[in-house]
């Protein structure tokens, strides 16, 4: 009887595995384009620290010694997604003059972290996980049925800018798998209907 | 003050203790350091602690092979090609990265060291396009050479159906260098190049893993003036040159060593040549003057030596018009001139491309004939000891004495663009030796932070006499270096502005104790032939020939309008020999060609006063002759021989007048400083704006004949306009 439970359940994932197999190189050379060379003119979105970022900003970089303010990179993009929702480059350009830092700089953090978006996400984003644990127990019926419901794919948004779905890698909750994430919000052990 | 990314100072303990000790002297030898030993294939080598292993591999001469790892970069460590067996070390380990420990056993040539390289080649050719047939790269790429001699016969790589291989866009990082992306290794020797040498922060790896890219993440020029080396520093084909694109392999080149005349550095190059054309110019490396860099004007301005070229002599015929002439005509033309023109009325006038062979036989000619105003068209102003001292007009501290410097004060010029290789060597001391540069003058991007003193000529009086408050810094230093562009030296502004700076130098000389081996005043040219033609003797400027009105001009590659028409009386004959229909030939009676820099073996003595030898990699094109030929038998058919027919003569006459020349590659030691203090005291006091008249970059292409004439520098300057404009500008 385990033999079997173990032989269906090796079975599965191997179906659910075929599902979310990603070829090694399949994806770069689509997605490299999109995410690692800048076209949009969001350099006119309009951009700047409001006075409480800015003093957030200042505390952070307080941390680090006299010198070494661009240690303070990851925390003030941070701060500026979250005053702006998302992270224009524009935003980058004010971090890179706030830190004293060569644009690029800024640039290669930005694009380095997914959680930095550098395209306008609805007001509830909504992260679903699909690493192993939370794959096992439904986390690609989860995605199914979010994207479904919101009858948008991943990595989009829906019209009325109120969400947008993101398939992302382990968020570390997979006692509770499958889990997703709503903004800061962990929603655990879910349950597609 | 951080001026190294941090990981590479904690990886230079030297550099801590450099910053410490620097308060009590620069110059105390430190302690020499006991040695560590270690064995490389079985090969015992002692070195100093901090050593890497591919540094102490090459000191016994087994060489490592690398990809990210080069010599005057800091280490990345990223590509692992230099992986090695450390003895009792389960895994290998990066050579490049890796400091020796007493008694290592280092196996350069084990299974394991073997296995690792075959691995790392492997992966590295699984996202590599197999497009050397149609890579520029190929015949001279690293990627190529060593996967011969370290990759595995056969790949394991069969996954071309289903996905294929990594693409990547390319980018347009401007005119001057191609990227074919796909090819990249990311071994990010551009990127360290731009932040560490160039000091232009535009190069970068955006993304991550599988999907991270060089490139400039927003569509950008890499504005620098030395864009040009990250073509040679690319060890694959991603990087290359865009003029020179197919149009030559390297296999088919001839190369001759040669030096470049685009400024007054002497940069040492190799010119590529084949079926009679200059294909590329590339560096060669000389640790005292250009390390292994050369600016972009000095390796992509080649292809004006193509066009706007004089190739036959011609002379005005009645209406006015130049028409070609055969040799014969046009020195009979000008030697009949020579005989018939009155003692004294005959001058000359050299521009800034000139070989001191060509320097030597002009003014022998127009001595000859009694002639005695010989001038440059690059001015220098000659109140107090004038051109008779060489301290005065040379860069005396030397280009790789500002190593050496901790005060570097800036005159009236913009170094990154008057002598971009000069400006590397200051940004390097900046970097690595904590040195401090100030600026008096208009304030200009030197890629290193400076202080800006002032932006006229009387702040140099203000130091002199201690008022300015940069003084108290300027005192504690103790190996001053003050360098005067020649660009303030031009004018009448030139003298006040020249015996400030002596009066600056002279007060730091004694403030610093800095003693008499030390050249404190310095003087940076702009122009190839001016120290050639001081030391030979030239009135420097134009206004000896306004004074003088000749009835005849000879003009030798003098095409920067220092004399125009108007200067001249109406019924002065002109002559002008050149290598280029430039501002000088278009108000000549009679044209004679010459050759180019490339296309003769000649003496140029640089801003240093090192004179440096270029062989000539072609014949001059048509009918134009090498210029010293040219004057030697101007001088027979006009009777006044020159005492010498070979090539060697006008070296050892070179020699006779200037003892330098019999010393090629050295720079002779200055001295007298005491004496151009005490005279320069009579000269006016400084005062009028320091303005350099190359401030941005699109100033920097186009500076002279051949420059001028190339289509390359033109897209460069259009380039550099529409980069001021981009939504992108600043770094």
């Amino acid at each position: 009887m385990m033999a079997s439970r173990l032989q269906r359940v090796s079975s599965l994932m191997m179906r659910q595995v075929q599902q979310q197999v990603r070829g090694f190189h399949q994806t770069s050379a689509v997605a490299s384009s999109q995410l690692f060379v800048h076209r949009d003119d969001d350099v006119d979105e309009p951009f700047d620290f409001t006075p409480e970022t800015l003093k957030k900003a200042e505390a952070v970089i307080s941390i680090y010694p006299k010198g070494f303010q661009a240690s303070a990179v990851i925390p003030v993009l941070d701060l500026a997604q979250r005053q702006h929702g998302w992270l224009p480059i524009s935003a980058m350009h004010k971090v890179a003059e706030l830190l004293k830092m060569p644009r690029i700089r800024v640039y290669e953090v930005a694009t380095f972290y997914t959680m930095f978006n550098r395209k306008p996400v609805g007001k509830y984003f909504v992260q679903v996980c699909t690493n192993t644990p939370c794959l096992l127990c439904g986390g690609d019926n989860l995605l199914e049925g979010v994207s479904a419901k919101l009858g948008i794919k991943v990595g989009e948004m829906t019209k009325d800018k109120m969400f947008s779905l993101s398939e992302v890698e382990c968020l570390g909750a997979c006692v509770n798998a499958p889990m997703m994430m709503v903004n800061d919000d962990y929603y655990v052990s879910t349950r597609t209907q | 003050m951080i001026r190294l990314p941090f990981r590479q100072l904690l990886a230079r303990p030297a550099t801590w203790a450099a910053l410490a000790l620097r308060a009590e002297s620069t110059t105390a030898a430190a302690p020499e350091p006991e040695k560590v030993e270690v064995f490389i294939d079985g090969k015992q080598v002692l070195v100093n602690p901090g050593t890497t292993i591919l540094q102490a591999a090459a000191q016994v001469g087994i060489d490592i092979p690398r990809f990210c790892y080069h010599d005057r970069l800091s280490i990345a460590g990223n590509c692992r090609m230099c992986l090695v067996e450390v003895e009792r070390s389960p895994k290998p380990v990066a050579a490049c990265a890796m400091p020796v420990m007493k008694g290592w056993k280092v196996r350069t040539d084990s299974d394991m060291t073997r296995k690792a390289r075959e691995g790392v080649m492997e992966f590295l050719l699984v996202n590599h396009p197999l497009d050397c047939p149609i890579c520029d790269q190929g015949g001279e790429c690293d990627l190529q050479d060593q996967s011969m001699t370290f990759g595995s016969d056969k790949g394991r790589f069969t996954d071309i159906k289903y996905t294929g291989k990594r693409a990547v866009e390319d980018k347009n990082i401007g005119p001057l260098v191609k990227t074919i992306m796909t090819r990249c290794i990311q071994c990010t020797r551009c990127v360290r190049f731009g932040s560490e040498v160039a000091g232009i922060e535009v190069l970068g790896t955006p993304g991550r893993g599988n999907d991270m890219q060089i490139g400039t993440y927003v569509e950008k020029l890499f504005a620098s003036e030395l864009s040009g080396n990250v073509i040679d520093l690319c060890p694959v084909g991603a990087l290359t040159s865009k003029p020179y694109a197919f149009t030559a392999r390297p296999w088919e080149l001839r190369r001759v060593e040669s030096i470049d005349v685009m400024d007054a550095i002497g940069s040492n190059i190799v010119v590529n040549t084949r079926t009679g054309e200059v294909m590329r110019i590339l560096p060669r490396v000389n640790e005292e003057v250009n390390e292994e860099w050369i600016s972009d004007k000095t390796r992509f301005a080649y292809d004006g030596l193509a066009r706007q070229r004089l190739t036959e002599p011609m002379m005005k015929d009645e209406s006015g018009a130049l028409k070609p002439c055969d040799w014969e005509e046009g020195l009979f033309k000008v030697a009949e001139k020579l005989q018939t023109v009155k003692e004294g009325e005959t001058a000359a006038i050299v521009g800034g491309m000139v070989d001191s062979e060509a320097l030597i036989c002009l003014k022998d000619l127009v001595n000859k004939v009694g002639g005695e105003t010989v001038c440059t068209e690059e001015a220098f102003p000659l109140e107090g000891a004038g051109t008779d001292l060489r301290a005065n007009y040379v860069l005396g501290s030397s280009i790789v004495g500002v190593e050496e410097a901790d005060l570097v004060v800036f005159i009236g010029t913009n170094p990154r663009y008057e002598a971009p290789i000069f400006n590397a060597r200051v940004r390097k001391a900046y970097v690595h030796n904590e040195l401090r540069v100030a600026v008096v003058g208009t304030p200009v991007d030197l890629t290193y932070e400076y202080d800006h003193l002032g932006g006229d000529a009387g702040t140099l009086s203000r130091l002199v006499d201690g008022s300015h408050p940069f003084c108290a810094t300027m005192k504690a230093s103790k190996r001053p270096v003050v360098v005067v562009g020649s660009a303030a030296l031009q004018g009448a502004g030139g003298a006040g502005v020249h015996a400030g700076a002596v009066a600056l130098a002279a007060s730091l000389r004694a403030s610093s104790g800095c003693g008499d081996g030390w050249s404190v005043f310095n003087v940076l040219h702009r122009v190839a032939s001016q120290v050639g033609a001081l030391d030979l003797g030239y009135t420097p400027g134009a206004a000896a020939i306004r004074a003088r009105q000749p009835k005849l001009l000879l003009m030798l590659g003098a095409d920067e309008g220092a004399v125009t028409r108007t200067d001249l009386p109406a019924d002065c004959f002109v002559v002008y020999q050149g290598h280029h229909g430039d501002r000088g030939a278009e108000m000549a009676d009679v044209v004679l060609p010459g050759g180019a820099y490339t296309e003769k073996t000649a003496t140029y003595v640089n801003t240093e006063g090192r004179p440096q030898v270029a062989q000539a990699a072609l014949t001059p094109p048509g009918f134009a002759r090498e210029d010293w030929k040219v004057l030697r038998a101007l001088s027979e058919v006009a009777g006044v021989t020159l005492p010498y027919d070979t090539a060697a003569d006008v070296r050892r006459r070179l020699a006779d007048v200037a003892p330098a020349f019999a010393r090629p590659e050295q720079v002779e030691g200055a001295g007298f400083f005491a004496q151009a203090a005490e005279l320069a005291k009579g000269a006016p006091a400084p005062a009028g704006e320091l303005r350099p008249p190359q401030v941005a970059l699109k100033d920097f292409y186009m500076t002279d004949a051949v420059s001028r004439a190339s289509r390359t520098m033109a897209k460069c300057v259009k380039a550099a306009q529409d980069d001021e404009k981009s939504m992108w500008k600043g770094v």
